[in-house]
């Protein structure tokens, strides 16, 4: 080399560094219409056994849990095992319990959208539906525990013969605002974005009834048409139905964001904004919201790993997607963790020694068992999500996610009976103990959810297909698969 | 996609929403006239064991309240009279006549008749008679002119929103103390609630209490 050409001599190797391919959200370079076909066939196929089974299972808990409301209506509260002091027992627990979950759906659907996390497409859907039927679950349970049920529609401002309204300033009143309006966004987000979905399936089942003449299955595709071509709302898939579409997408990606905080911080704000050692505690509204995000990625993991299996749906819901949802779990699992930790810090910081007593009487009290199962189903459990084994192994994920289920039904056991058990009077004291009334209208209340799933995944595409075609490589026109290829030489 | 739906379901959400408010306004409206005490109370009037007629005996006659509901002064209750209050008069006035044997039956055998109670509070209310009518509130505020009707029926919702008018401004219902079984008696002229009842109101040191409490004990 000689340096007079006024080259600079190059003194150390340069590397290209070579880029890092993202896995990509569907996997094996399926074609777009591949993924049409996957996930209509199964609205348009005839179920698999299992779901027959899961569905006769499921309803008959269902009608269990509507006959044991039944019992409790004509009979009375009494069939509970709600007494004094523990005047809140397994409804509230339950109701928080379910309202929690919903949070994964809205923040998949909104925060996720607006965060541009492309893997939320796949299953934002499945996350949807699931809010709003963790949502009906939830709401029987408010509804039911006021005793005298036809009055329950004094929960709402309502103008009256009495001449008074709810007493705004309890947070059991925005309780009623925030679950009503969490429950109509969320129920508008998910069916606006089912709607060229909806259309999808009925030009579908135009194209399949061309071949039907008359009978009874020329009867049954009609009907079909018109079901899914009513909810359709008569979309065309055109440039302006699109543009729109994605306008209100937007917008109500941008109303349900705050309502994923803000629904929980209600539900905590019943617990935090009275004098009850245990519950009048600053941290619970962002412990809250963390909890209902764990206990709701929980849940669908729970739903959406057997889903996928059964439904060969692995190539759009991949491992990544998984993997994924198992960091939201480390993440919030932590937050949660860390929360039950200074709730015993500022106990013994803060000085006042009821409060003391509470925390130290919820982990080695009466109850010291459903606090220990909470500490290890939320705090340890998911911590093992640390390892790549455990966040890519499904088996696996899906043993984390029932714990992390059942560690959060505990968590709102443990808030709600362990703070109530312990009055400030001695002479109160006392032990609560669920009847079967109590339980079997709780373990129901899952025969509803999934029997409402079931049908989902029965009638309803469980993908969004425009959604998913949208974040596959091949809906980028400049990638090599896209739809914008540069002429070749001698093509024409 | 032109042949699913005919070309008139184009107008469907205008008749969905039209419909929609339509039917809204009328549940509305029908709830609020049907369903509330204004409807389901007022004029309730059941059959009486006697014909008994306020309207003669307080009204033509002139009876004061008191002379049968003696009660109503000293106790939460405003008593229904016993046989033998009737009898104090119908021994000796239309004696014979047939409408008031079973009066006479009652009176003779000690069993009280059955008079079916039209204006009742329910069991969760504590309402107190004497309480009311000692602090310029007239009978005629809650049971109307009893003195006009000839059986007596049901004239006012006795809802909680018509209790709580009350509570919420005593000063626009209260009259002097005088006047308080004087059924006919209305405010002259030169009255301003404003001014002559809150008078009242601070003479009779009344504090209506608006809580639950008050009358949910």
């Amino acid at each position: 080399m000689s340096a007079a050409a006024g080259q600079p001599v190059q003194v150390v190797e340069t590397h290209t560094p070579k880029e890092l391919v993202r896995q990509p959200l569907v996997l094996n370079n399926r074609p777009l219409g591949w993924i049409t076909e996957q996930v209509c066939s199964i609205v348009e196929g005839k179920m698999p056994k299992w779901w027959n089974v899961a569905f006769v299972v499921s309803f008959l808990m269902m009608l269990m849990c509507f006959g044991y409301i039944g019992y409790l209506i004509t009979t009375g509260v009494g069939v509970w095992g709600l007494n004094h002091p523990v005047a809140w027992g397994w409804a509230i627990v339950n109701f928080v319990f379910w309202i929690g979950i919903g949070h994964a759906g809205t923040l998949i659907s909104a925060i996720l959208f607006l965060l541009r996390q492309k893997w939320r497409c796949s299953i934002n859907r499945t996350a949807e539906a699931m809010t709003i039927f963790a949502v009906i679950c939830a709401g029987i349970f408010p509804g039911i525990h006021v005793g005298r049920i036809w009055l329950a529609w004094w929960l709402f401002p309502i103008p009256n013969a009495h001449g008074i309204w709810p007493q705004f300033r309890s947070p059991l009143l925005w309780d009623v605002f925030a679950v009503s309006t969490y429950f109509t966004v969320s129920l508008l987000f998910w069916y606006m974005g089912l709607i060229p979905d909806l259309a999808t399936i009925r030009d579908r089942l135009r194209i399949a009834g061309k071949k039907l003449n008359s009978g009874l299955d020329w009867m049954i595709n009609r009907f079909k048409q018109f079901t899914y071509g009513f909810f359709a709302m008569g979309w065309t898939g055109s440039n302006r139905h699109w543009r729109n579409y994605e306008k209100a997408y937007l917008l109500l990606a941008g109303l349900s964001t705050p309502l994923v905080l803000s629904v929980h911080s209600i539900v905590s704000f019943d617990f935090a904004v009275s004098q009850v050692p245990g519950w009048h505690t600053t941290i619970f509204p962002p412990y809250f919201v963390a909890g209902a995000v764990f206990s709701g990625f929980g849940m669908v993991l729970t739903l959406m790993i057997p889903m996928r299996a059964l439904f060969k749906l692995e190539e759009i819901i991949t491992i990544r997607h998984l993997e994924l949802m198992c960091k939201v779990i480390i993440a919030t699992g932590s937050i949660v963790g860390y929360a039950y930790g200074m709730e015993f810090f500022i106990a013994w910081y803060g000085g006042n020694p009821y409060e003391l007593y509470a925390f130290k009487n919820r982990a080695f009290g009466p109850y010291w068992w459903a606090y220990w199962t909470m500490i290890s189903c939320n705090v340890i459990s998911p911590q093992l999500f640390w390892f790549q084994w455990c966040r890519t192994s499904p088996w696996f994920i899906f043993i984390v996610s029932i714990f992390v289920n059942i560690g959060m039904w505990f968590e709102r056991f443990v808030i709600v009976v362990t703070s109530l058990h312990r009055d400030y009077l001695p002479s109160s004291w006392g032990y609560y103990s669920p009847t079967r009334v109590d339980i079997l209208t709780f373990v129901g209340t899952f025969g509803l959810f999934m029997t409402l799933f079931l049908l989902f995944i029965r009638y309803l595409p469980t993908i969004a297909i425009s959604e998913a075609k949208g974040v596959t490589p091949q809906a980028d026109p400049h990638h090599e698969l896209g739809g914008a290829k540069p002429k070749q030489e001698g093509a024409h | 996609m032109s042949n699913v739906f005919p070309k008139w379901t184009n107008r469907l959400p205008l008749i969905a929403l039209v419909g929609g408010l339509v039917t809204g306004a009328c549940v509305i409206a029908g709830a609020t006239y049907y369903f509330t005490p204004k409807y389901s109370r007022v004029g309730y009037q059941p059959v009486q064991p006697v014909s008994f007629s306020h309207e003669i005996h307080a009204g033509q006659l002139g009876l004061d309240c008191r002379y049968c509901h003696n009660g109503v002064e000293k106790s939460w209750f405003s008593n229904i009279p016993a046989a033998e209050t009737c009898m104090r008069c119908h021994n000796s006035v239309l004696k014979d006549d047939p409408r008031l044997q079973p009066i006479r039956d009652a009176f003779e055998n000690d069993k009280p008749i059955k008079w079916v109670q039209v204006h009742k509070t329910p069991d969760y209310v504590y309402f107190n008679h004497s309480v009311h009518v000692n602090r310029g509130v007239s009978c005629v505020k809650c049971h109307g002119r009893v003195d006009q009707m000839d059986e007596v029926k049901h004239a006012k919702p006795l809802s909680m929103a018509f209790c709580l008018d009350c509570h919420r401004s005593p000063h626009e219902h209260v009259r002097p103390q005088s006047e308080v079984f004087n059924l006919g008696w209305e405010p002259g002229e030169d009255w301003v609630a404003e001014r002559d009842g809150a008078a009242l109101v601070n003479k009779m040191k009344l504090r209506t209490s608006e809580s639950c409490s008050a009358c949910h004990r």
